[in-house]
C-alpha cells in the first residue's frame, strides 16, 4: 500500500529551488552559447576531449560541494554495491544515447522546448525505473 | 575563455541545483520512484521548478538570433517519435532505477562520495559503447 513520506515545508523549498537553479544553469547555457544542457551529450563531448564539455562535468562537483558545503546539507552514503553502480552505469550512458538523452536533456530541456519526443521519452523512462525499484525494493543495498 | 567560463559556471549552478535538490542522494530518488511503497513526491517540485525556469529562459533565447556568445540557436526540435527514443529510453530508465542516479548528479556528488566514480565508468563505457557500435554498424563494409 501506498503511503506519502512525512516531508516538512523545508523539503519542498530545497526541492523547488534546487530546480530553479538546475533551470538557470540550462537557460544560462542556452542563452549564452545556444547549447541544451543534455548530461549525457556533454558527457559523450568530453569523451571527444571537448574542454568546454569537459568544464562543465568539472563544475558539476564543484557547485554541489560548495551548496553543501555552505549550507551543511548531509552527504549522500547510501549508494549501491559497486557492481549494480557499474551495470546501471552501462545502461544510463548506452541507453541514453541510443534515446537521444538522459534526465537533463529530456526531463528539463526538452520538456521546456515543448518537444513530444521528450515527454514521450520522460514518461517511458520513469515507468522503467519505477517498475525496477517496484520489482528489486526502495533504498539502494 | 569566456565560452569556457561560461560552461564551467553552468556546470557548477547545475551541480549546486543537483546537491540542493537531493537528486544526487539514490535513496531520495529511489524513494521518488517508489510510488507502490513509501512515496516521496518532492522531487516533483524540482522537476517542475527546473522545466518552468527553464522553460521562461529558453522563450527568452528564442527571441533572439544568435546567442551573446555568438552561437546559432538549435533548430526546434524534432517531434518524430520512433524504436530507438522508446528503447533507449528503457534501458535508461532500468538502469536509472537500479542505482537511483543519473549522469549529472553521479559527476556532482563524485567529490563528496568517491562511491558515484563507480556509476560514471559505467556510463562511460556505455557511451563509448554505443559510439563503437555506431560506427561499426554505419561504415560500409
Amino acid at each position: 500500500m501506498t503511503t506519502i513520506v512525512a516531508l516538512t515545508a523545508v523539503d519542498w523549498e530545497m526541492a523547488a529551488a534546487g530546480g530553479i537553479l538546475i533551470g538557470l544553469a540550462a537557460g544560462g547555457l542556452m542563452l549564452g552559447a545556444g547549447k541544451v544542457a543534455g548530461a549525457s551529450t556533454i558527457v559523450a563531448r568530453a569523451l571527444e576531449g571537448r574542454l568546454e564539455a569537459i568544464l562543465f562535468l568539472v563544475g558539476l562537483p564543484l557547485g554541489a560541494w560548495a551548496v553543501s558545503a555552505a549550507l551543511g546539507l548531509s552527504i549522500p552514503v547510501a549508494f549501491a554495491a559497486p557492481w549494480r553502480l557499474v551495470a546501471a552505469g552501462l545502461l544510463v550512458g548506452f541507453g541514453a544515447r541510443l534515446g537521444n538523452g538522459c534526465t537533463s536533456g529530456h526531463a528539463v530541456c526538452g520538456l521546456a522546448r515543448l518537444s513530444r519526443r521528450s515527454l514521450v521519452a520522460t514518461l517511458t523512462f520513469m515507468a522503467a525505473a519505477m517498475a525496477v525499484v517496484a520489482v528489486m525494493g526502495g533504498a539502494p543495498s | 575563455m569566456i565560452r569556457l567560463a561560461l560552461y564551467l559556471l553552468c556546470g557548477a549552478i547545475f551541480g549546486a541545483g543537483l546537491a540542493l535538490s537531493g537528486m544526487v542522494n539514490p535513496a531520495k530518488v529511489t524513494g521518488f520512484l517508489d510510488i507502490g511503497r513509501a512515496w516521496d513526491p518532492s522531487l516533483a517540485a524540482t522537476m517542475g521548478g527546473a522545466v518552468v525556469t527553464t522553460f521562461l529562459l529558453y522563450w527568452a533565447a528564442r527571441r533572439r538570433s544568435r546567442s551573446l556568445l555568438g552561437d546559432e540557436m538549435p533548430k526546434p526540435p524534432s517531434q518524430r517519435v520512433d524504436l530507438a527514443l522508446i528503447g533507449g529510453a528503457i534501458v535508461f530508465g532500468l538502469g536509472w532505477g537500479l542505482a537511483g542516479i543519473c549522469p549529472a548528479p553521479a559527476f556532482a556528488v563524485a567529490v563528496l562520495n568517491p562511491l558515484a566514480l563507480w556509476f560514471v565508468a559505467g556510463l562511460a563505457a556505455g557511451v563509448m559503447g554505443y559510439g563503437l557500435i555506431g560506427r561499426l554498424t554505419s561504415s560500409p563494409d
